[in-house]
């Protein structure tokens, strides 16, 4: 009983002491932070890399538009190509339209956005022929 | 012990019956129609959520042979599908659209109406208890008897420094 405590505190001094070094380390690079704040830039692309995937499954693919939906903000243009490009290497015409549908919910009363993506993701959608809900006529009810 | 066994049996007891209660509501709710299945809940779901586009699962299960050529003829170039094609593939895929998840509906109607229906009926049980219930009102609560208080009050000239007393003008006969 008495060894298995001293086992305990024994292990849990050499844990404290072992993590002391990285949070030293830490707090030499930077006072104010528990951890390295990722740029937009580094964001984006670790997004583009995520669906750029090659052999990327039905699951990564919803997985990642849904924790990318989840977020604060819209996808870049160059976020949205790279998951468009994962629909088509799925055969999932299904999924590009409902992605485009999402981003243009997710502007929400920024009006300027979906028309910009739009614009911006126009080769895209003619080169893998995905239409957007307004050619559908999925916009409206 | 006795103690906590005896509420652990009774909690378990009343889940239980809880479970048989859904378990034959189920029954009779499948008794009348033809669907009388149990969704397994650990199996990926369908659902229509604005902040998840892409549901664990496709809406349509079982597809039809006209379905599946559909979905043959998307494994080629998208391009070449017609329109309702291609609304056809994502209905396969999806149930709602956005817009039609956004749609108004009157659920509304029903949420207050439900109120409006239980606080009605809060109010009858309130009227019935002041008539049945609760015993009829003090006589300490009588107009004439306050007055008779006040005027004891000023007559023993309670708190005259700057309580009750001290409010009324003895010489005039009236509040000052």
């Amino acid at each position: 009983m008495f060894r298995a405590a001293v086992q305990l505190s024994v292990s849990g001094v050499r844990s404290l002491t072992r993590s002391q070094p990285g949070c030293k380390a830490l707090l030499a690079s930077r006072c104010y932070s528990h951890g390295k704040q990722e740029t937009d830039e580094e964001f984006d692309a670790r997004w583009v890399t995520y669906f750029n995937k090659q052999d990327i499954d039905a699951w990564e693919l919803r997985k990642g538009m849904n924790t990318l939906i989840g977020y604060d903000l819209v996808p870049e243009p160059k976020i949205l190509e790279a998951a468009l490009r994962a629909c088509r290497r799925l055969d999932d015409l299904a999924s590009a339209i409902r992605i485009l549908e999402a981003v243009k919910d997710k502007s929400g009363p920024h009006k300027d956005i979906y028309p910009y993506l739009i614009q911006e993701l126009k080769p895209t959608l003619d080169e893998l022929g995905i239409p957007t809900p307004e050619e559908l006529g999925i916009d409206k009810v | 012990m006795l103690h906590l066994i005896a509420a652990r049996m009774g909690s378990l007891m009343a889940r239980r019956a809880a479970v048989a209660l859904t378990t034959s509501s189920a029954r009779m709710a499948s008794h009348g129609r033809e669907v009388s299945e149990t969704v397994d809940m650990s199996r990926p779901m369908y659902w229509d959520r604005l902040d998840t586009p892409l549901p664990d699962k496709a809406y349509k299960d079982e597809l039809t042979a006209a379905d599946k050529s559909l979905k043959q003829k998307e494994k080629g170039p998208w391009s070449q599908l017609t329109n309702e094609e291609k609304i056809a593939l994502y209905r396969l895929m999806f149930n709602q659209t956005y817009p039609e998840m956004k749609q108004p509906r009157s659920e509304w109607k029903t949420i207050v109406g439900g109120i409006f229906i239980f606080m009605g009926f809060t109010g009858l049980v309130v009227w019935w208890q002041s008539l049945y219930v609760y015993p009829p009102r003090p006589r300490t609560f009588d107009d004439e008897w306050q007055a008779k208080q006040l005027q004891r009050i000023l007559d023993m000239r309670m708190n005259p420094i700057e309580g009750f007393s001290s409010k009324w003008d003895y010489e005039k006969g009236q509040w000052k």
